[in-house]
């Protein structure tokens, strides 16, 4: 046993090898978090205050993104837009992941018929694209914040629940779990210490690059009028109230959008990251 | 891609030679049809289920949406709706009309227009299917050629390239379409501004959605491409002389695209959903406006037509693509 954990601290520095890619978006995604959890700090107006002799001022080393059709601020209203906006977007790849936990795991784990329908079930709301399946939701519940969450999250939720059902079962039928069996683990046993640990691990990563594709869903809907509305300074709703402007004022749209894309491509990288750190640390 | 790995055709017992011959590639082609079957009877089902879960009664819901107030309605108002709408009846009788209805080609009768669904989104389809069509193939042709270009050459282009690919596949389409409205109608003014349904008015939508999608297919692609270009074949076509470019073209690609054809089905609905957010940037006609207009009213027998015509189509160009294989794989040939 010594011996095998002093190998193990021996050769953990040559696996500890870290990109640029994963630094630059680590980076990235906690600017984002502080600007979610203390906005005031990074502000250098108020994102409220309207001053209509600053109207549609394009961007500028006073106004870095320009001012809007009021004259505020557009870059303080992005910095006060990300909590709305990550909390939607974590909201959402959270209720996916846990729908898709439940789905999945029935799915790769249950008796031959149950799995049958729940893998069945599985296939129609695949069958629906992400955004339809949101419509769809928001066409019966209304649209308010609340309901986005539901709506992206539920809509993303089948083609994660395929992931999970893939891990779950590569994981079931894994040699460490024959082993187990063959050791003669019960099966709860096998379930709690083996086949879930291994099949949870890579939600992280999952989770992450969710963050990021939901708020990209979210911010199109608002895009199309069925998200967070203006004068809400959320991304998607800072789009929605852009569009008016796309001629006269293109920094409106084009600025938060490109903020969106910054932290979509981040959280995409950062989960890549550790998805691929974590298949390394299962082959070594 | 499922339907693929669940078809048992390797394993399948050569046992019933002497009565009726059913050909593995026979039943896998049957399994494949009803799995479809199944999956397009759950999109229906889900489409009934939605409509049900309205909150409130849905008489009042649907005067109040054709009537955009939101009252309470006498009992002589609602009459008519529930005796219109089949509302009065057991749920069952009317989910079995719902199906019979679907199947007879009828997606029921919209809230708001008070006519059929199938004509309010059979004026606007044919502009959608344009669009979604002209997509899929400006998305290959950037996706073949860049992959073509940049796959297995030395580290910084590969890392370049996939770079690019995976950059394009997360830009949602409503940035890169204000980018493009900015850069080619209004900076260089090459296209018109407004799409309109001209031939000039589809090229900015189209690469709205290709570019991304191109980025997508040519993950998939890239990897094949790359294992591909290692694989013995490969080894024998240069010995045979044959040049660097002729053999990417000829052998390679030839197994690289086949991952990206598997995502067709997948890609056509992507595609048709992503069109309703390119539809209302561009103002163009298509299902686009009808689907934001219906669920910000709450019609929901127009929503849920477009998603369950939406969810077919996905079906039945998965299915398409299936089969194809089936017929194509010499392996599935039954000796």
């Amino acid at each position: 046993m010594t011996d095998l954990r002093q190998q193990a601290v021996a050769t953990a520095p040559v696996r500890r090898h870290v990109s640029a890619g994963f630094v630059a978006s680590a980076i990235t995604l906690g600017l984002f978090v502080v600007a979610a959890v203390a906005p005031n700090a990074l502000t250098p107006h108020d994102p409220f205050a309207m001053d209509f002799t600053q109207a549609l001022q394009s961007p500028s080393l006073v106004h870095w993104f320009g001012t809007d059709e009021s004259g505020r601020d557009l870059f303080s209203r992005v910095i006060y837009g990300t909590r709305e906006s990550l909390a939607i977007g974590a909201g959402a790849a959270g209720l996916a992941i846990l729908v898709a936990l439940v789905l999945g795991s029935v799915a790769a784990l249950a008796g031959r018929i149950p799995a049958g329908i729940v893998n069945r079930v599985i296939e129609v709301l695949f069958a629906f694209p992400t955004l339809l399946l949101a419509l769809l939701l928001v066409s019966i519940l209304g649209s308010s914040p609340l309901t986005l969450v539901i709506a992206v999250g539920l809509g993303s939720a089948p083609g994660y629940a395929r992931m999970v059902r893939g891990q779950v079962l590569s994981s079931k039928n894994s040699g460490y779990v024959e082993a187990a069996r063959a050791l003669g683990h019960s099966r709860s046993t096998i379930l709690r210490q083996h086949i879930l640990p291994n099949a949870l691990r890579p939600l992280i990563a999952i989770f992450t690059m969710g963050v990021g594709q939901s708020i990209v869903w979210a911010s199109g809907m608002a895009f199309i009028g069925l998200g967070v509305a203006p004068p809400s300074p959320e991304w998607g709703a800072l789009l929605d109230a852009g569009r008016a402007y796309i001629t006269q004022a293109s920094w409106l749209t084009v600025l938060p959008g490109f903020v969106i894309v910054v932290l979509a491509l981040a959280a995409t990288t950062l989960g890549k990251h550790i998805q691929s750190f974590l298949e390394k640390g299962e082959k070594a | 891609m499922t339907h693929t790995l669940s078809a048992k055709h390797t394993d399948a017992p050569p046992a019933t030679r002497r009565r009726l011959t059913v050909s593995p590639r026979a039943r896998s082609i049957v399994e494949k049809l009803v799995g479809a079957g199944i999956v397009l009877w759950g999109a229906a089902t889900a489409a009934f289920l939605a409509q049900v879960a309205l909150p409130g009664d849905r008489a009042t819901t649907i005067l109040n949406v054709r009537s955009g107030q939101t009252q309470l309605r006498t009992p002589e108002e609602l009459a008519p709706i529930n005796a219109e709408y089949g509302l009065q009846d057991p749920v069952l009788v009317q989910y079995l009309d719902y199906l019979g209805g679907l199947l007879r080609g009828d997606l029921g009768i919209s809230y708001q227009q008070h006519r059929p669904v199938w004509g309010i989104i059979s004026e606007q389809v044919g502009a959608t299917l344009a669009l979604t069509a002209v997509t899929l193939v400006l998305a290959w042709v950037i996706m073949v050629f860049w992959v073509t270009l940049t796959a297995g050459r030395g580290p910084r282009i590969r890392a370049f390239g996939s770079g690019v690919d995976t950059v394009t596949a997360g830009l949602p389409p409503y940035w890169l379409g204000i980018l493009l409205l900015l850069v080619f109608a209004l900076g260089l003014g090459w296209f018109p501004v407004i799409g309109g349904t001209g031939v000039n008015g589809i090229v900015l939508p189209a690469l709205t959605l290709a570019i991304p999608l191109a980025g997508f297919m040519g993950q998939a692609t890239r990897t094949e491409f790359e294992r591909s270009l290692d694989a013995p074949f490969v080894l024998t076509a240069r010995m045979r002389g044959m040049g660097d470019v002729g053999i990417r073209l000829r052998h390679v690609l030839r197994h690289a695209v086949l991952p990206a054809v598997t995502l067709s089905g997948w890609a056509i609905g992507a595609t048709i959903s992503g069109a309703v957010i390119v539809e209302s940037l561009f103002t163009r006609p298509g299902i686009g406006s009808v689907l934001i207009t219906a669920v910000d009213s709450q019609d929901l027998p127009v929503v849920t037509g477009v998603v369950v015509l939406v969810a077919a189509t996905y079906v039945v160009a998965n299915l398409l693509v299936d089969l194809a294989y089936t017929l194509i794989d010499p392996r599935m040939k039954n000796s």
